[in-house]
């Protein structure tokens, strides 16, 4: 560990973007407008000329801009992702943040200068996998998999080449990413291959009489709230199940529930990592603000060897629920 | 055009050894398949109770004259999972799938097979991957079938064999959690093996009674079984030559001779549909997927006499 680790924050549109630099974030990471990224949600990210302005602002301000360019380019489609590494490297983006094999080949053969970070979506768990990215396409650091506890990373950080980032707050992703065609199976809209998981054109609510609401994604129920229950957006993998050794339905992989790891800041800092991300770049400017200032204020004060300012983020939380995740205990599995 | 193979896919299922052991001697005697996939590619706690059986299995496959490839495990976190993957990608004796970039490195310098799991999704990643030794891919279970015939032109141009899963439940999702464990109320360190009372999968029901999901262990699988045999002549004049049936606890000898006999010729498409669907399976049969739809539908519609 050399100096502070770095705060890496999401920004789904350019004036989110602003909000995330001034409220303090190292970097920030965003995608263009298309199947390249993970986030591919209309009315979100950034045209080409977005990006460059966004470049010039952050750098402006000492802080950098990554390209989430993390999804899997089907075969006959590969010129998009072509086309969107190309416009990132003339823009001056400062790393690709990459998932496929493919698109790594082609940034470290045509732009062997650009920094690459390899995805969360490349779902690399282990030494082997991580420093065969690092080995073969020169990856400088990997986004882990939200499945490590503290003491693993701190082992993994040891036998591997390149730095760490890990996830700190935000959506909690149950599936092994980069790996669930759950979304495809269910509405056809892939992923790996568009970027989107549950795309809010196929979430429709249902209230019934006496007050129910029904989440639905295409045709499959997802969830049902009570009259005056707060309604979650219909997520497979946060949705509730009948299984036959239940008797009544239950959260089948996880509840409604975001991460949130600040009080476990310094032991994540001695364990290695190099960088936080906050996840979120369909969230609100004002959200993003929020979280990244408590963040930016958390990281100062324990690298000022301070405790944090305690953080009220719970009100940002899904479901107005928390949890440490994969990071605090292996029961969690 | 190269002959039509068929191949038997992993077991995904926590069956007990003497399960296994009689399934892969039936296989051996009775069935029309070409190629078996051995190894626990799910969990690695379930590795110990069949591993000691795999000499017997192996030669029994081999004299029936069936290949024998090795398929690793799909995620590698812990030391074992690392040194099993890391054991089996370096040992020399069988073809392996890598089924995890961990076995990437220890697989490359000698010919190896590339699994499901690998997301080869374009041209360039295959084309990447076979620089060091990947000559045989199978295919991600989701993708359509234009990305599958550009796959498969570019496999034919670099000498490479190409895979579709054409029979069983499509693996959805992995997770590092069990959930299996989870519908039991313990954690996976504490999973008492529950995910073998479920031989195809533990179901998922949406609140309102519709069959959605099958849970296995940590891998997530879709209710409705993927049947690809009213689209093998596409898939053949692509190029794809290998089909993979995945064990279920349907009658796979039957299984395996109705699509032997759709392959070769003997019967046409609609006799192939008549006879699988006849097998009564206790799911629908899917192939979205295939047609860049909804992975659960199955098109065209008509053929779906099982579906709700």
């Amino acid at each position: 560990m050399t100096g502070a680790p770095e705060l890496i924050c999401p920004a789904g549109t350019p004036a989110t973007l602003r909000a995330a630099v001034d409220a303090g974030a190292d970097a920030v990471y965003c995608g263009f407008q298309n199947a390249t990224n993970a986030r591919n949600f209309s009315g979100l990210n950034f045209t080409p000329d977005e990006m460059q302005a966004a470049v010039g602002y952050a750098h402006a301000r000492g802080a950098k801009v990554l390209l989430a360019l993390n999804t899997f380019p089907p075969a006959g489609r590969f010129d998009l992702w072509q086309q969107a590494a190309d416009d990132g490297a003339a823009m001056g983006i400062d790393a690709f943040i990459v998932a496929d094999i493919g698109v790594a080949a082609y940034l470290a053969d045509h732009h062997p200068g650009c920094r690459l970070h390899l995805s969360v979506q490349a779902a690399a768990s282990s030494p082997e996998a991580i420093s065969y990215y690092c080995e073969r396409f020169g990856v400088r650091r990997v986004v882990l998999p939200r499945i490590l506890t503290v003491p693993e990373i701190r082992q993994l950080k040891s036998e591997i080449p390149c730095e760490i980032e890990t996830f700190v707050f935000g959506n909690h992703g149950l599936m092994v990413e980069g790996r669930c065609s759950l979304t495809n199976y269910a509405v056809g809209r892939s992923t790996n291959m568009d970027g989107v998981c549950s795309p809010a054109s196929e979430v429709h609510y249902q209230r019934a009489e006496n007050g129910a609401l029904t989440a639905q994604l295409g045709c499959h129920v997802i969830d049902r709230f009570e009259a005056g229950q707060q309604a979650g957006y219909p997520t497979i993998c946060k949705g509730r199940y009948r299984a036959p050794v239940r008797d009544d339905p239950y959260y089948a992989f996880e509840e409604p529930v975001s991460l949130n790891l600040m009080d476990m800041l310094p032991s994540l800092i001695g364990a290695g990592v190099d960088a936080f991300k906050i996840e979120g770049r369909q969230r609100s400017r004002a959200y993003v603000g929020a979280v990244v200032g408590a963040f930016r204020a958390a990281i100062d004060a324990v690298m000022a060897g301070q405790t944090p300012p305690s953080a009220d983020l719970i009100a940002l939380t899904e479901g107005q629920k928390q949890t440490h995740g994969a990071f605090a205990t292996k029961k969690w599995r | 055009m190269s002959t039509a193979k068929l191949t038997l896919g992993p077991i995904l299922f926590h069956w007990d050894a003497d399960r296994k052991r009689d399934f892969y001697a039936r296989i051996a005697d009775e069935a029309p398949i070409d190629t078996v996939y051995l190894g626990e590619v799910v969990c690695s706690k379930r590795s110990p109770f069949f591993d000691r059986h795999y000499p017997e299995v192996i030669e029994r496959l081999e004299r029936a004259g069936k290949q024998v490839v090795l398929s690793t495990l799909a995620e590698v976190v812990l030391p074992r999972e690392r040194r099993a993957i890391t054991e089996l990608c370096a040992q020399t004796d069988y073809p392996v799938e890598v089924n995890n970039a961990a076995g990437l490195s220890a697989a490359s310098g000698r010919p190896h097979r590339i699994g499901p799991m690998m997301n080869v999704y374009n041209e360039r990643s295959m084309a990447y991957l076979a620089r060091p030794g990947a000559a045989h891919f199978t295919l991600p279970a989701e993708l359509p079938r234009g990305a599958a015939e550009g796959l498969a032109r570019t496999a034919a141009d670099l000498g490479a064999a190409t895979e579709v899963q054409v029979f069983g439940r499509a693996s959805l999702a992995v997770s590092a959690r069990c959930y299996h464990a989870r519908a039991h109320r313990r954690t996976k360190d504490d999973c008492q093996f529950v995910c073998g009372e479920d031989p195809d999968g533990m179901p998922l029901r949406t609140l309102d009674g519709q069959d959605m999901l099958a849970i296995n262990g940590i891998q997530t699988l879709s209710h409705s079984y993927v049947n690809l045999i009213a689209e093998l002549d596409e898939m053949r004049a692509m190029g794809i030559d290998h089909y993979r049936l995945m064990p279920h606890s349907v009658d796979m000898v039957a299984v395996a001779t109705i699509f032997a006999d759709r392959a070769a010729g003997r019967i046409d498409a609609a006799q192939a549909a008549e006879r699988i669907e006849a097998l009564d399976i206790g799911a629908p049969f899917s192939n979205g997927f295939w047609h860049g739809i909804a992975g659960h539908r199955y098109w065209p519609a008509r053929l779906h006499a099982a579906s709700t």
